[in-house]
Protein backbone atom coordinates (compact mmCIF):
# COMPACT_ATOMS: atom_id res chain seq x y z
CA UNK A 1 0.00 0.00 0.00
CA UNK A 2 1.67 3.19 -1.06
CA UNK A 3 1.13 6.69 0.12
CA UNK A 4 -0.21 9.39 -2.09
CA UNK A 5 2.58 10.60 -4.33
CA UNK A 6 3.07 14.27 -4.89
CA UNK A 7 2.36 15.47 -8.35
CA UNK A 8 5.35 17.17 -9.89
CA UNK A 9 4.60 17.38 -13.55
CA UNK A 10 1.43 16.15 -15.19
CA UNK A 11 3.05 13.61 -17.47
CA UNK A 12 6.57 12.43 -18.09
CA UNK A 13 6.70 13.22 -21.77
CA UNK A 14 3.46 14.53 -23.18
CA UNK A 15 1.95 17.95 -22.81
CA UNK A 16 -0.48 17.79 -19.94
CA UNK A 17 -2.62 20.69 -18.85
CA UNK A 18 -1.17 23.16 -16.34
CA UNK A 19 -1.93 22.43 -12.69
CA UNK A 20 -1.68 25.98 -11.46
CA UNK A 21 -2.53 29.47 -12.61
CA UNK A 22 -0.50 32.28 -11.09
CA UNK A 23 -2.74 35.33 -11.44
CA UNK A 24 -0.79 38.54 -10.89
CA UNK A 25 -3.86 40.69 -10.38
CA UNK A 26 -1.88 43.91 -10.06
CA UNK A 27 1.67 45.12 -9.65
CA UNK A 28 0.55 47.76 -7.15
CA UNK A 29 1.84 47.03 -3.64
CA UNK A 30 2.23 49.11 -0.48
CA UNK A 31 5.41 47.21 0.43
CA UNK A 32 8.76 47.83 -1.23
CA UNK A 33 10.67 44.60 -0.59
CA UNK A 34 14.01 44.75 -2.38
CA UNK A 35 13.77 41.08 -3.50
CA UNK A 36 10.39 41.33 -5.21
CA UNK A 37 10.04 38.90 -8.10
CA UNK A 38 8.06 41.38 -10.16
CA UNK A 39 9.86 42.95 -13.13
CA UNK A 40 11.74 46.24 -12.69
CA UNK A 41 9.26 47.71 -15.16
CA UNK A 42 6.15 47.35 -13.02
CA UNK A 43 2.89 47.27 -14.94
CA UNK A 44 0.61 50.25 -14.47
CA UNK A 45 -2.89 50.34 -13.10
CA UNK A 46 -4.40 51.66 -16.34
CA UNK A 47 -3.34 48.51 -18.19
CA UNK A 48 -4.85 46.02 -15.72
CA UNK A 49 -7.42 43.46 -16.84
CA UNK A 50 -11.03 44.17 -15.88
CA UNK A 51 -13.03 42.01 -13.48
CA UNK A 52 -14.87 40.48 -16.45
CA UNK A 53 -11.63 39.57 -18.20
CA UNK A 54 -10.17 37.97 -15.07
CA UNK A 55 -13.38 35.99 -14.55
CA UNK A 56 -13.18 34.81 -18.15
CA UNK A 57 -9.52 33.84 -17.71
CA UNK A 58 -10.57 31.66 -14.77
CA UNK A 59 -13.25 29.94 -16.86
CA UNK A 60 -10.68 29.23 -19.56
CA UNK A 61 -8.15 28.03 -16.99
CA UNK A 62 -10.60 25.60 -15.40
CA UNK A 63 -11.58 24.26 -18.84
CA UNK A 64 -7.91 23.80 -19.64
CA UNK A 65 -7.41 21.66 -16.51
CA UNK A 66 -5.99 24.13 -13.99
CA UNK A 67 -6.76 22.99 -10.43
CA UNK A 68 -5.13 25.65 -8.30
CA UNK A 69 -5.37 29.40 -8.51
CA UNK A 70 -2.68 31.53 -6.89
CA UNK A 71 -3.89 35.09 -6.45
CA UNK A 72 -0.80 37.19 -6.33
CA UNK A 73 0.63 40.49 -7.47
CA UNK A 74 1.93 42.93 -6.40
CA UNK A 75 -0.56 42.92 -3.64
CA UNK A 76 -3.82 41.24 -4.77
CA UNK A 77 -5.95 42.88 -2.07
CA UNK A 78 -5.36 46.22 -3.80
CA UNK A 79 -7.96 45.03 -6.33
CA UNK A 80 -11.43 46.00 -5.11
CA UNK A 81 -12.95 43.13 -7.12
CA UNK A 82 -10.94 40.43 -5.33
CA UNK A 83 -14.07 38.97 -3.70
CA UNK A 84 -15.74 38.61 -7.12
CA UNK A 85 -12.68 36.90 -8.53
CA UNK A 86 -12.56 34.49 -5.57
CA UNK A 87 -16.27 33.73 -5.92
CA UNK A 88 -15.71 32.95 -9.59
CA UNK A 89 -12.84 30.60 -8.70
CA UNK A 90 -14.99 28.82 -6.13
CA UNK A 91 -17.86 28.39 -8.58
CA UNK A 92 -15.42 26.75 -11.01
CA UNK A 93 -13.97 24.43 -8.37
CA UNK A 94 -10.55 26.07 -8.49
CA UNK A 95 -8.56 25.82 -5.27
CA UNK A 96 -7.86 29.45 -4.37
CA UNK A 97 -4.73 30.60 -2.62
CA UNK A 98 -4.40 34.25 -1.60
CA UNK A 99 -0.75 35.31 -1.53
CA UNK A 100 -0.81 38.55 0.38
CA UNK A 101 1.22 41.02 2.42
CA UNK A 102 -1.90 41.39 4.51
CA UNK A 103 -1.43 45.02 5.44
CA UNK A 104 -4.47 46.32 3.55
CA UNK A 105 -6.95 43.75 4.88
CA UNK A 106 -9.63 44.37 7.47
CA UNK A 107 -11.18 41.54 9.42
CA UNK A 108 -14.53 42.17 7.70
CA UNK A 109 -12.97 41.94 4.28
CA UNK A 110 -11.12 38.74 5.08
CA UNK A 111 -14.35 37.31 6.45
CA UNK A 112 -16.06 38.21 3.17
CA UNK A 113 -13.30 36.54 1.13
CA UNK A 114 -13.66 33.40 3.26
CA UNK A 115 -17.44 33.43 2.75
CA UNK A 116 -16.92 33.67 -1.03
CA UNK A 117 -14.96 30.43 -0.92
CA UNK A 118 -11.31 31.36 -0.37
CA UNK A 119 -9.43 28.12 0.40
CA UNK A 120 -6.05 29.22 1.75
CA UNK A 121 -4.17 32.31 2.91
CA UNK A 122 -0.46 32.82 2.54
CA UNK A 123 1.03 35.82 4.34
CA UNK A 124 4.53 37.05 3.61
CA UNK A 125 6.77 38.04 6.47
CA UNK A 126 10.08 39.82 6.20
CA UNK A 127 11.65 38.80 9.52
CA UNK A 128 10.83 37.49 12.98
CA UNK A 129 11.88 40.86 14.35
CA UNK A 130 9.35 43.65 13.79
CA UNK A 131 11.74 46.55 13.29
CA UNK A 132 13.96 44.70 10.84
CA UNK A 133 10.89 43.37 9.02
CA UNK A 134 9.52 46.89 8.60
CA UNK A 135 12.90 48.14 7.46
CA UNK A 136 13.15 45.44 4.77
CA UNK A 137 9.59 46.01 3.52
CA UNK A 138 10.07 49.77 3.89
CA UNK A 139 6.64 49.95 5.51
CA UNK A 140 6.23 51.18 9.08
CA UNK A 141 3.95 49.04 11.21
CA UNK A 142 3.64 46.37 8.54
CA UNK A 143 4.88 43.45 10.62
CA UNK A 144 2.43 43.89 13.50
CA UNK A 145 -0.41 44.31 11.01
CA UNK A 146 0.59 41.02 9.33
CA UNK A 147 0.47 39.22 12.67
CA UNK A 148 -3.00 40.60 13.27
CA UNK A 149 -4.16 39.37 9.86
CA UNK A 150 -2.60 35.97 10.55
CA UNK A 151 -4.63 35.74 13.77
CA UNK A 152 -7.84 36.68 11.94
CA UNK A 153 -7.05 34.01 9.36
CA UNK A 154 -6.88 31.38 12.07
CA UNK A 155 -9.93 32.75 13.87
CA UNK A 156 -11.87 32.42 10.60
CA UNK A 157 -10.78 28.80 10.38
CA UNK A 158 -8.82 29.38 7.18
CA UNK A 159 -5.57 27.46 6.70
CA UNK A 160 -2.51 29.67 7.06
CA UNK A 161 0.90 29.57 5.46
CA UNK A 162 3.64 32.00 6.40
CA UNK A 163 6.08 32.74 3.64
CA UNK A 164 9.48 34.07 4.63
CA UNK A 165 11.98 35.05 1.93
CA UNK A 166 15.46 34.57 3.38
CA UNK A 167 18.63 36.55 2.66
CA UNK A 168 21.72 37.81 4.47
CA UNK A 169 19.80 40.54 6.29
CA UNK A 170 17.33 38.21 8.03
CA UNK A 171 18.94 34.76 7.91
CA UNK A 172 20.00 34.98 11.57
CA UNK A 173 16.30 35.23 12.49
CA UNK A 174 15.37 31.85 11.07
CA UNK A 175 14.68 30.31 14.53
CA UNK A 176 12.52 33.33 15.41
CA UNK A 177 10.60 32.92 12.15
CA UNK A 178 9.87 29.26 12.92
CA UNK A 179 8.74 30.23 16.44
CA UNK A 180 6.51 32.92 14.95
CA UNK A 181 4.85 30.38 12.63
CA UNK A 182 4.24 28.09 15.61
CA UNK A 183 2.86 30.83 17.83
CA UNK A 184 0.44 31.92 15.09
CA UNK A 185 -0.74 28.34 14.54
CA UNK A 186 0.29 28.28 10.89
CA UNK A 187 -0.03 24.89 9.21
CA UNK A 188 2.77 25.63 6.78
CA UNK A 189 5.90 27.71 6.65
CA UNK A 190 7.71 28.45 3.44
CA UNK A 191 11.30 29.40 4.00
CA UNK A 192 12.55 30.45 0.61
CA UNK A 193 16.04 31.69 0.03
CA UNK A 194 15.70 34.64 -2.31
CA UNK A 195 15.99 33.74 -5.98
CA UNK A 196 17.86 36.33 -7.97
CA UNK A 197 15.62 37.75 -10.68
CA UNK A 198 13.99 41.15 -11.08
CA UNK A 199 14.45 43.32 -8.01
CA UNK A 200 16.40 40.63 -6.18
CA UNK A 201 18.99 40.56 -8.97
CA UNK A 202 19.28 44.34 -8.73
CA UNK A 203 19.85 43.98 -4.97
CA UNK A 204 21.86 40.78 -5.09
CA UNK A 205 24.92 42.12 -3.27
CA UNK A 206 22.80 43.37 -0.38
CA UNK A 207 20.92 40.05 -0.15
CA UNK A 208 23.42 37.28 -0.85
CA UNK A 209 24.24 35.18 2.22
CA UNK A 210 27.57 33.46 2.71
CA UNK A 211 27.93 29.76 2.04
CA UNK A 212 28.33 29.16 5.78
CA UNK A 213 25.05 30.97 6.48
CA UNK A 214 23.29 28.91 3.83
CA UNK A 215 24.59 25.62 5.22
CA UNK A 216 23.61 26.65 8.74
CA UNK A 217 20.10 27.54 7.56
CA UNK A 218 19.72 24.16 5.84
CA UNK A 219 20.89 22.32 8.98
CA UNK A 220 18.51 24.33 11.15
CA UNK A 221 15.55 23.58 8.86
CA UNK A 222 16.39 19.86 8.78
CA UNK A 223 16.41 19.81 12.60
CA UNK A 224 13.19 21.85 12.85
CA UNK A 225 11.40 19.57 10.39
CA UNK A 226 12.20 16.54 12.52
CA UNK A 227 11.26 18.28 15.74
CA UNK A 228 8.01 19.64 14.30
CA UNK A 229 6.86 16.63 12.31
CA UNK A 230 3.08 16.61 12.19
CA UNK A 231 2.92 20.09 13.74
CA UNK A 232 4.29 22.41 11.09
CA UNK A 233 5.02 21.59 7.46
CA UNK A 234 8.16 23.46 6.41
CA UNK A 235 8.95 23.94 2.75
CA UNK A 236 12.51 25.05 2.13
CA UNK A 237 13.76 26.61 -1.08
CA UNK A 238 17.55 26.52 -1.20
CA UNK A 239 19.60 29.26 -2.85
CA UNK A 240 21.13 27.84 -5.97
CA UNK A 241 24.27 29.98 -6.09
CA UNK A 242 25.89 27.45 -3.76
CA UNK A 243 24.25 24.39 -5.31
CA UNK A 244 25.72 21.71 -7.57
CA UNK A 245 22.53 20.81 -9.43
CA UNK A 246 20.08 23.42 -10.67
CA UNK A 247 16.48 23.49 -9.49
CA UNK A 248 13.81 22.15 -11.86
CA UNK A 249 12.55 25.69 -12.30
CA UNK A 250 8.73 25.81 -12.48
CA UNK A 251 8.85 22.01 -12.81
CA UNK A 252 10.07 22.65 -16.35
CA UNK A 253 9.23 25.46 -18.75
CA UNK A 254 5.59 25.37 -19.82
CA UNK A 255 4.84 22.16 -17.94
CA UNK A 256 2.92 22.87 -14.79
CA UNK A 257 2.25 26.55 -14.24
CA UNK A 258 0.77 29.32 -16.33
CA UNK A 259 1.22 32.95 -15.28
CA UNK A 260 -0.97 35.86 -16.31
CA UNK A 261 0.35 39.38 -15.62
CA UNK A 262 -1.85 42.32 -14.57
CA UNK A 263 -2.24 43.43 -18.19
CA UNK A 264 -3.02 39.90 -19.44
CA UNK A 265 0.33 38.77 -20.79
CA UNK A 266 0.69 35.01 -20.48
CA UNK A 267 4.07 33.78 -19.24
CA UNK A 268 5.59 30.33 -18.69
CA UNK A 269 7.23 31.77 -15.55
CA UNK A 270 6.74 35.02 -13.70
CA UNK A 271 10.28 36.17 -14.53
CA UNK A 272 10.15 35.15 -18.21
CA UNK A 273 9.98 38.75 -19.40
CA UNK A 274 13.59 39.23 -18.33
CA UNK A 275 14.63 37.06 -21.32
CA UNK A 276 15.22 39.16 -24.41
CA UNK A 277 13.58 38.10 -27.64
CA UNK A 278 10.58 36.22 -26.27
CA UNK A 279 7.19 37.39 -27.46
CA UNK A 280 4.26 36.88 -25.10
CA UNK A 281 0.65 36.48 -26.10
CA UNK A 282 -2.12 38.26 -24.25
CA UNK A 283 -5.43 36.82 -23.02
CA UNK A 284 -7.10 39.80 -24.72
CA UNK A 285 -5.99 38.40 -28.11
CA UNK A 286 -5.91 34.59 -27.92
CA UNK A 287 -7.61 31.82 -25.94
CA UNK A 288 -5.62 30.56 -22.97
CA UNK A 289 -5.66 26.97 -24.24
CA UNK A 290 -4.12 28.02 -27.54
CA UNK A 291 -1.46 30.10 -25.79
CA UNK A 292 -0.57 27.20 -23.49
CA UNK A 293 -0.32 24.69 -26.33
CA UNK A 294 1.21 26.62 -29.17
CA UNK A 295 2.46 30.10 -28.29
CA UNK A 296 6.05 30.84 -29.23
CA UNK A 297 7.10 31.77 -25.68
CA UNK A 298 5.80 28.50 -24.24
CA UNK A 299 7.28 26.41 -27.03
CA UNK A 300 10.69 28.11 -26.85
CA UNK A 301 12.06 26.05 -23.93
CA UNK A 302 9.48 23.32 -23.51
CA UNK A 303 10.77 19.77 -23.37
CA UNK A 304 14.38 19.06 -24.37
CA UNK A 305 14.65 19.91 -28.09
CA UNK A 306 16.03 23.42 -27.38
CA UNK A 307 18.90 22.10 -25.28
CA UNK A 308 22.59 22.47 -26.05
CA UNK A 309 25.40 20.67 -24.31
CA UNK A 310 25.90 19.94 -21.46
CA UNK A 311 22.10 19.65 -21.08
CA UNK A 312 21.33 17.76 -24.30
CA UNK A 313 23.08 14.54 -23.27
CA UNK A 314 22.70 14.99 -19.50
CA UNK A 315 21.12 12.17 -17.52
CA UNK A 316 19.20 14.74 -15.44
CA UNK A 317 17.69 16.61 -18.41
CA UNK A 318 14.12 15.45 -17.79
CA UNK A 319 14.49 15.87 -14.02
CA UNK A 320 15.76 19.44 -13.78
CA UNK A 321 14.97 20.53 -17.36
CA UNK A 322 18.29 22.37 -17.55
CA UNK A 323 17.42 24.52 -14.55
CA UNK A 324 16.22 28.08 -14.85
CA UNK A 325 16.06 29.78 -18.27
CA UNK A 326 15.94 33.26 -16.76
CA UNK A 327 19.09 32.65 -14.73
CA UNK A 328 20.82 31.14 -17.76
CA UNK A 329 19.97 34.26 -19.75
CA UNK A 330 20.92 36.71 -17.02
CA UNK A 331 24.28 35.12 -16.30
CA UNK A 332 25.40 33.58 -19.58
CA UNK A 333 23.68 35.81 -22.14
CA UNK A 334 21.67 32.97 -23.68
CA UNK A 335 18.57 31.35 -22.26
CA UNK A 336 19.42 28.13 -24.13
CA UNK A 337 22.58 27.59 -22.10
CA UNK A 338 22.70 25.45 -18.99
CA UNK A 339 21.73 27.20 -15.77
CA UNK A 340 25.06 28.32 -14.26
CA UNK A 341 23.88 26.87 -10.93
CA UNK A 342 24.72 23.48 -12.47
CA UNK A 343 28.30 22.36 -11.96
CA UNK A 344 28.32 21.03 -15.53
CA UNK A 345 28.00 24.61 -16.79
CA UNK A 346 31.25 26.19 -17.95
CA UNK A 347 30.27 29.29 -15.99
CA UNK A 348 29.52 27.52 -12.71
CA UNK A 349 32.80 28.57 -11.09
CA UNK A 350 32.26 32.20 -12.05
CA UNK A 351 28.70 32.00 -10.71
CA UNK A 352 29.91 30.67 -7.38
CA UNK A 353 32.60 33.35 -7.25
CA UNK A 354 29.97 36.08 -7.61
CA UNK A 355 28.17 34.76 -4.55
CA UNK A 356 31.41 34.44 -2.58
CA UNK A 357 32.62 37.93 -3.48
CA UNK A 358 29.29 39.69 -2.96
CA UNK A 359 28.47 37.98 0.32
CA UNK A 360 31.99 38.74 1.59
CA UNK A 361 31.55 42.52 1.38
CA UNK A 362 29.41 44.67 3.70
CA UNK A 363 25.88 44.99 2.34
CA UNK A 364 25.15 48.01 0.16
CA UNK A 365 21.95 50.03 0.58
CA UNK A 366 18.77 48.48 -0.84
CA UNK A 367 17.14 49.70 -4.03
CA UNK A 368 13.57 49.42 -2.84
CA UNK A 369 10.89 48.15 -5.18
CA UNK A 370 9.11 51.21 -6.56
CA UNK A 371 7.38 52.14 -9.77
CA UNK A 372 9.51 54.29 -11.99
CA UNK A 373 8.67 57.93 -11.36
CA UNK A 374 9.08 58.81 -15.03
CA UNK A 375 6.85 57.61 -17.85
CA UNK A 376 7.90 54.15 -18.66
CA UNK A 377 9.60 53.54 -22.00
CA UNK A 378 9.37 50.09 -23.53
CA UNK B 1 8.85 24.18 20.94
CA UNK B 2 7.93 24.71 24.57
CA UNK B 3 6.27 21.83 26.33
CA UNK B 4 2.62 22.02 27.29
CA UNK B 5 1.74 24.83 24.90
CA UNK B 6 1.18 25.00 21.19
CA UNK B 7 0.05 22.29 18.82
CA UNK B 8 1.29 18.74 19.09
CA UNK B 9 1.73 16.02 16.51
CA UNK B 10 -1.45 14.11 15.80
CA UNK B 11 -0.83 10.42 16.37
CA UNK B 12 -3.16 8.08 14.53
CA UNK B 13 -4.36 4.98 16.37
CA UNK B 14 -7.14 2.42 15.93
CA UNK B 15 -9.59 4.65 17.82
CA UNK B 16 -8.81 7.83 15.87
CA UNK B 17 -11.68 9.17 13.78
CA UNK B 18 -10.02 10.68 10.70
CA UNK B 19 -11.50 13.26 8.37
CA UNK B 20 -10.32 15.65 5.72
CA UNK B 21 -10.18 19.23 6.99
CA UNK B 22 -12.30 21.76 5.12
CA UNK B 23 -9.34 23.14 3.17
CA UNK B 24 -8.30 19.75 1.80
CA UNK B 25 -10.32 18.80 -1.26
CA UNK B 26 -10.59 15.28 -2.57
CA UNK B 27 -11.80 15.81 -6.09
CA UNK B 28 -12.21 13.86 -9.29
CA UNK B 29 -10.44 15.80 -12.01
CA UNK B 30 -12.16 15.39 -15.35
CA UNK B 31 -9.27 16.82 -17.41
CA UNK B 32 -6.95 14.06 -16.19
CA UNK B 33 -9.62 11.50 -15.36
CA UNK B 34 -8.29 10.74 -11.93
CA UNK B 35 -8.74 11.59 -8.26
CA UNK B 36 -6.66 14.37 -6.77
CA UNK B 37 -6.12 15.76 -3.30
CA UNK B 38 -5.94 19.53 -3.45
CA UNK B 39 -4.00 21.05 -0.56
CA UNK B 40 -2.28 24.39 0.01
CA UNK B 41 0.37 24.69 -2.71
CA UNK B 42 0.23 20.95 -3.29
CA UNK B 43 -1.59 18.43 -5.39
CA UNK B 44 -1.36 14.83 -4.23
CA UNK B 45 -2.20 11.80 -6.32
CA UNK B 46 -3.77 9.09 -4.20
CA UNK B 47 -3.23 5.55 -5.47
CA UNK B 48 -6.33 3.30 -5.62
CA UNK B 49 -5.77 1.92 -2.11
CA UNK B 50 -5.22 5.34 -0.56
CA UNK B 51 -8.35 6.51 -2.36
CA UNK B 52 -10.43 3.68 -0.88
CA UNK B 53 -9.23 4.70 2.57
CA UNK B 54 -9.80 8.41 2.03
CA UNK B 55 -13.36 7.80 0.87
CA UNK B 56 -14.01 6.14 4.24
CA UNK B 57 -12.54 9.06 6.23
CA UNK B 58 -15.90 10.66 6.91
CA UNK B 59 -15.43 11.90 10.46
CA UNK B 60 -17.71 9.07 11.68
CA UNK B 61 -15.73 5.87 11.27
CA UNK B 62 -12.72 5.04 13.41
CA UNK B 63 -9.50 3.74 11.89
CA UNK B 64 -10.46 0.27 13.19
CA UNK B 65 -13.85 0.53 11.45
CA UNK B 66 -12.17 1.66 8.22
CA UNK B 67 -9.83 -1.34 8.35
CA UNK B 68 -12.78 -3.62 8.98
CA UNK B 69 -14.69 -2.17 6.03
CA UNK B 70 -11.67 -2.70 3.78
CA UNK B 71 -11.19 -6.28 4.92
CA UNK B 72 -14.15 -7.18 2.72
CA UNK B 73 -12.40 -5.70 -0.32
CA UNK B 74 -8.81 -6.77 0.22
CA UNK B 75 -7.55 -10.29 0.67
CA UNK B 76 -5.23 -9.67 3.60
CA UNK B 77 -5.35 -10.35 7.34
CA UNK B 78 -7.28 -7.63 9.13
CA UNK B 79 -4.37 -6.94 11.45
CA UNK B 80 -2.15 -6.22 8.49
CA UNK B 81 -4.80 -3.98 6.95
CA UNK B 82 -5.14 -2.05 10.21
CA UNK B 83 -1.37 -1.48 10.31
CA UNK B 84 -1.28 -0.32 6.70
CA UNK B 85 -4.26 1.99 7.12
CA UNK B 86 -2.77 3.49 10.29
CA UNK B 87 0.59 4.07 8.62
CA UNK B 88 -0.95 5.70 5.59
CA UNK B 89 -3.16 7.98 7.66
CA UNK B 90 -0.22 8.91 9.91
CA UNK B 91 1.74 9.96 6.87
CA UNK B 92 -1.17 12.02 5.58
CA UNK B 93 -1.69 13.55 9.03
CA UNK B 94 1.98 14.60 9.08
CA UNK B 95 1.41 16.27 5.73
CA UNK B 96 -1.59 18.12 7.14
CA UNK B 97 -4.05 16.27 4.91
CA UNK B 98 -5.90 14.40 7.68
CA UNK B 99 -7.30 15.49 11.00
CA UNK B 100 -8.76 13.32 13.73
Amino acid sequence: MSVAAELGTPTATGLGPPLGLLAELTHRCPLQCPYCSNPLNLERVDGELSTELWCDVLVQAAELGVLQLHLSGGEPTVRRDLAQIIAQAASLGLYSNLITAGVLLTRERLEDLAARGLDHVQISIQDGDASNADRIAHYAGGHSKKLEVARWTKALNLPLTLNAPIHRQNIASLPAIVELALSLGAERLEVAHVQYYGWALKNRQALMPTREQVLASAAFIAEARTRLKGVLVIDFVVPDYYARRPKPCMGGWGRGIITVTPSGRVLPCHAAQTIDGLVFDNVRDRPLREIWSTSAAFQAFRGTAWMREPCRSCEFRTLDWGGCRCQAFAFTGSAANADPACDKSGLHAAFLEVARAESGRPAEAFSFRRPRPDRRVD
Amino acid sequence: MSKGSGPERLLIGADSVPALPRHIKLRHDTARNRWMILAPERVLLPDPVALDILHLCDGQRSVAAIAKALAGQYAAPQERILTDVTNLLQDLADKGVIRA
